[in-house]
């Protein structure tokens, strides 16, 4: 295990909010009722997914200005465990919903914000799919994944404000006015948060670290070339 | 001098009002159902304890594959 001190404070985070989120007092609200809990789970996957995607995006940015495999390798898992936790805060939210706003689909603006954005990251890996040569494939695809979190942005922050939504925060509803003032859902709410970062980066480290044992096994010819460069 | 006492009065009695109103809305709210059976026979602690279950199981596996992608590193 590399760097073990990070990864222990993700289980233990991450442990507490299930422990905690399911057994420390939430306000009583009407409709919502126990259902409260979820926010625990279902937000912070969008908080890990973006995290994850502006890793991509900042790797994309790099790759272009240095043209290193490597750095492609690096967003492109940024962006596989982020498209995953996307569908995990798309499939609860669609749970959610089910149970409190009475269908699992209400084209609410925050829905269909996501869910065009998660096409557009589908679509960074079908067109990574489509393209063979393993530069062009790098470079177009960076190019892709910078446009693609310059649409995130407006889709998932600035829309879904503007008009009338179902989500709290939105369209003049209050955010988390009305249970983050508790004090016992911020104890369990804040270290979720952090616990579900630290476990969606857990993942992305390992994607990234076979990516580039497959890199570097592929190539070997280069990493000697590279270690002869920096001795020299 | 007078005025004043009444004045005081009302804004007493206004007071008064206000936290009995606040009291009712409180009551009206304990009314929303919540998980009050799971939680007295005890029951809400299996769902904690299957979730934990869960939990243990991937934080397993991604120790097991951690350490894995570890040694294939050093093989390297």
């Amino acid at each position: 295990m590399r760097y073990a001190w990070w990864k222990v404070i993700c289980v233990l985070l991450v442990g507490f909010t299930v422990v905690g989120g399911l057994l420390l007092p939430v306000p009583r609200l009407d409709i919502l009722n126990e259902t409260i809990r979820n926010l625990y789970f279902h937000v912070p996957m969008w908080f890990t997914m973006i995290l994850l995607f502006a890793g991509a995006f900042w790797y994309s940015i790099k790759y272009l200005r240095t043209n290193k495999l490597q750095d492609d390798i690096y967003a492109v898992q940024l962006t596989n465990t982020g498209i995953a936790f996307s569908i995990f805060g798309m499939l609860t939210g669609m749970e959610w919903a089910k149970f409190t706003w009475g269908s699992a689909w209400s084209n609410d603006p925050k829905e269909l914000g996501t869910a065009l954005s998660m096409l557009i990251y589908f679509a960074y890996i079908i067109l990574r799919g489509g393209l063979k040569d393993e530069e062009k494939r790098a470079k177009i695809s960076a190019v892709y994944n910078v446009f693609a979190f310059a649409m995130m942005i407006p889709l998932i922050f600035i829309i879904p404000r503007m008009v009338d939504s179902l989500h709290p925060g939105n369209g003049g509803n209050p955010a988390f006015k009305q249970y983050d003032l508790d004090k016992y859902m911020r104890m369990v709410f804040y270290p979720a948060v952090a616990g579900w970062f630290l476990l969606g980066l857990w993942i992305a480290t390992l994607k990234i670290r076979l990516g580039l044992l497959n890199y570097k096994r592929e190539n070997p010819f280069q990493f000697d070339f590279e270690k002869k460069s920096d001795n020299a | 001098m007078k005025k004043n006492q009444i004045m005081r009065k009302v804004s007493i009695i206004t007071l008064i009002l206000v936290l009995l109103n606040t009291l009712a809305v409180q009551a009206q709210s304990t009314d929303t159902e919540m998980a009050d059976v799971m939680r007295s026979n005890g029951k809400i602690y299996v769902v904690v304890l299957v979730l934990a279950t869960i939990f243990a199981g991937i934080i397993l596996y991604l120790v097991r594959l951690d350490r894995k992608i570890s040694k294939l590193e050093k093989n390297n």
